[in-house]
């Protein structure tokens, strides 16, 4: 029997959840063609900028960093979708989550190593990038984000795996090939009650410590910024404001992948309109928590009227940067406010929407916190303006091509939702709910006094 | 232990910018030409500025030579990770070139934009190459630079003085920027003793620094009758 035919014979949710393995399409292909094609133009200017150093940038002299920042933030907190959401879901017993967090926790892990190649791809020296290990400086933030980043792509690799194995083992035992891949990261698991009781207890250890880390990543990332003293990043906000937007463009990311995953693998009847619901209302609170952070920090800098800070606010209300600034207000505000505040809008079209508006909107934020405060230093206005060059959105496009090659990729080899989760919802979970709302209710009187 | 600094009188700079073409040739400074000019990429450890205030008739203007402030407390130290650059127990703000990993974080953190980036490699038009200080380093692309306060001066000047059994002397010791000045209007030495000009100077009521608020405690001192 072919791996087609072996799947094509299973019952429901192990067919539709297993086809994108045995089963690529022409249409696969040629997105995964153009996408590499992409990423290998990315990889080119690289290439032409290891040969020419940093000048085949737009950066200037105030303009010390640009468009890799830009993106090291972006996609470092487009990798908050996944392991924190699918965490919190997962702590807070969300039932709906079942045939989300898997998909999550892939952009995660995926995303993270191409955000946190930004900053390499930035150095003047990527020759020497191991001195950070060898002449460790402890006080510097730069530092402690290796380190968080480090701990946070382990941590999130690892809880990507541990739900993973029961479905490895399951493709083990159906035979699909590749057969060693799947034999080797199966560990030799065979899914008794006692074995799925300790890996549901890992899961549950694993989904809490995972939270304190991922918060740490963002926050230090907003402590790069804050820790300076140059007039709108020296500012205490920064750190939940950082963890905020990350977990904001994550939820954005996620429901993206979803509407996509939706489309290309059939799945309607897993990522059900209810999945876009609540996701919808997840994006309408950051929504709400971003605007409120937002407007905190700018009337805070608006009213204290420090000169230069001024400057800067200004050259962002009015000035220079007026454009990008009221675009990431209507794309992280107004469109995601408007759709996501009505039930009618909060289906699949209208969250996907208010989705794509989030993620322009909160590039353009990283854009608007990094250049318009580089363009204004205490000392010396400088004559120039911050062009990026063909080689910075080169390799800028080539990371995104790179991530959704690589998500695409995954797809083919894991299934993108987790399989044991959905029938464990279905076997379990269904009499589970019923006796926990049971036990929300009030305790009879009569009992409660005997 | 010595505490080395600068007092740059304002009122007597008349913006000839010796300072600056002193500098260049004293630390082998690369010559960027109109390309980094028009890039904003060019480097000048010593930069004159132009600060103008007001606006016509009513316009004051002064020059501000602007080297290293070697602070104190400097931002740009605290947040290096590979330690490339750090004070000196002389308080020199020194940068190693060889360990830099050009990441720019210091340059952010500086408040006063003296750092500066090789964003091309340096090139030095053959008919300066027979100038070159061999007493100073040629940076490699990527890697931060700035004033140092010529701290290659320092050591010779610190092995003279033992070779001859003494003491270093004020005079042993001064930047290239110091040196050219034709009014006299940049002067260093040691800020903790008091034999030195430049610890007098700094005390005059005329003296402030740049950016005071901020905390980074420049050694540094400008003088002006205004401000």
């Amino acid at each position: 029997m072919t791996d087609l035919e072996i799947v094509s014979g299973l019952a429901q949710d192990e067919r539709v959840l297993l086809m994108p393995l045995v089963r690529t399409t022409k249409t696969f292909w040629r997105w995964a063609i153009v996408m590499a094609a992409v990423a290998g133009w990315g990889a080119f200017a690289y290439v032409y900028q290891l040969s020419h150093g940093l000048g085949a940038t737009g950066l200037n002299t105030p303009e010390y960093w640009g468009i890799y920042i830009i993106c090291f933030v972006f996609f470092i907190g487009i990798s908050h979708a996944g392991t924190l959401i699918s965490a919190i879901l997962r702590v807070a017993n969300a039932e709906w989550r079942r045939s989300i967090t898997r998909s999550a926790e892939f952009i995660t892990v995926l995303v993270i190593g191409f955000g946190a190649v930004q900053p390499i791809l930035d150095l003047g020296r990527p020759d020497r990038v191991l001195n950070v290990f060898l002449h460790a400086q402890a006080f510097s933030p730069l530092l402690w984000d290796v380190l968080s980043i480090g701990l946070y792509f382990t941590a999130s690799s690892v809880y990507l795996y541990v739900p993973m194995i029961p479905d490895l083992a399951r493709i083990r035992d159906l035979g699909l090939r590749p057969r060693a891949l799947y034999a080797f990261l199966a560990i030799g698991y065979q899914d008794t009650p006692a074995a799925r009781h300790t890996l549901e207890r890992i899961i549950g250890i694993l989904a809490i410590a995972v939270i304190p880390i991922a918060v740490s990543v963002h926050t230090v990332i907003g402590w790069i910024f804050a820790l300076t003293l140059k007039p709108m990043w020296h500012s205490a906000i920064f750190g939940p404001y950082f963890v905020i937007g990350a977990i904001f463009s994550g939820i954005a990311a996620l429901i993206i992948a979803m509407t996509i995953l939706r489309r290309v693998y059939r799945l309607e009847a897993y990522f059900k309109d209810v999945h876009f619901n609540n996701m919808g209302l997840l994006l309408f609170v950051t929504t709400v928590l971003w605007f409120y952070f937002t407007f905190a920090e700018h009337l805070t800098v608006w009213y204290g009227g420090e000169a230069s800070e001024l400057a800067t606010l200004y050259a962002k209300l009015t000035g220079d940067f007026a454009v990008p600034f009221w675009t990431m207000v209507a794309c992280c505000f107004v469109v995601p406010f408007a759709l996501m505040s009505r039930r009618a809008t909060r289906n699949v079209a209208g969250t996907t929407i208010a989705s794509i508006a989030v993620v322009i909107g909160m590039w353009l934020e990283r854009f608007n916190i990094v250049v318009p405060t580089s363009l204004h230093p205490r000392i010396g206005a400088p004559p120039v303006h911050y062009i990026p060059s063909w080689v910075e959105l080169s390799i800028m496009s080539g990371t995104l091509a790179g991530f959704i090659l690589v998500y695409m990729v995954a797809t083919k080899f894991f299934p993108i939702i987790s399989i044991w989760e959905i029938q464990e919802g279905r076997e379990k979970s269904v009499n589970e709910v019923s006796e926990r709302v049971a036990s929300y209710l009030p305790d009879d009187l009569a009992m409660v006094d005997s | 232990m010595a505490r080395w600094g600068m007092v740059i009188d304002l009122d007597r700079c008349n913006g000839c910018q010796a300072c600056e073409t002193a500098c260049r040739s004293e630390n082998n400074i690369a010559v960027g030409g109109p390309q980094a000019a028009g890039e904003h990429r060019t480097i000048s450890w010593m930069h004159v500025r132009t600060e103008i205030e007001g606006e016509w008739p009513d316009v004051r203007a002064r020059f501000v030579p602007q080297p290293c402030m070697h602070c104190d407390r400097p931002p740009c130290t605290m947040v290096c990770p590979v330690q490339a650059t750090s004070k000196d127990h002389e308080g020199i703000v020194n940068q190693i070139y060889a360990r830099c990993i050009g990441c720019r974080y210091c340059a952010n953190a500086c408040p006063y934009t003296v750092k500066f980036f090789n964003w091309h490699a340096p090139v030095h038009p053959s008919s300066t190459e027979p100038g070159l200080n061999p007493d100073v380093s040629v940076r490699p692309v990527g890697v931060i630079e700035k004033c140092t306060f010529c701290s290659h001066r320092l050591q010779k000047a610190r092995e003279v003085a033992r070779a001859d059994g003494r003491q270093l002397r004020e005079h042993d010791y001064v930047p290239a920027c110091a040196d050219s000045c034709p009014t006299g209007a940049i002067v260093f030495g040691d800020l903790d003793d008091p034999s030195h000009r430049v610890a007098e100077l700094a005390r005059d009521p005329r003296a402030f620094r740049l950016q005071e608020g901020l905390g980074t405690q420049p050694k540094v001192f400008y003088l002006s009758r205004r401000d």
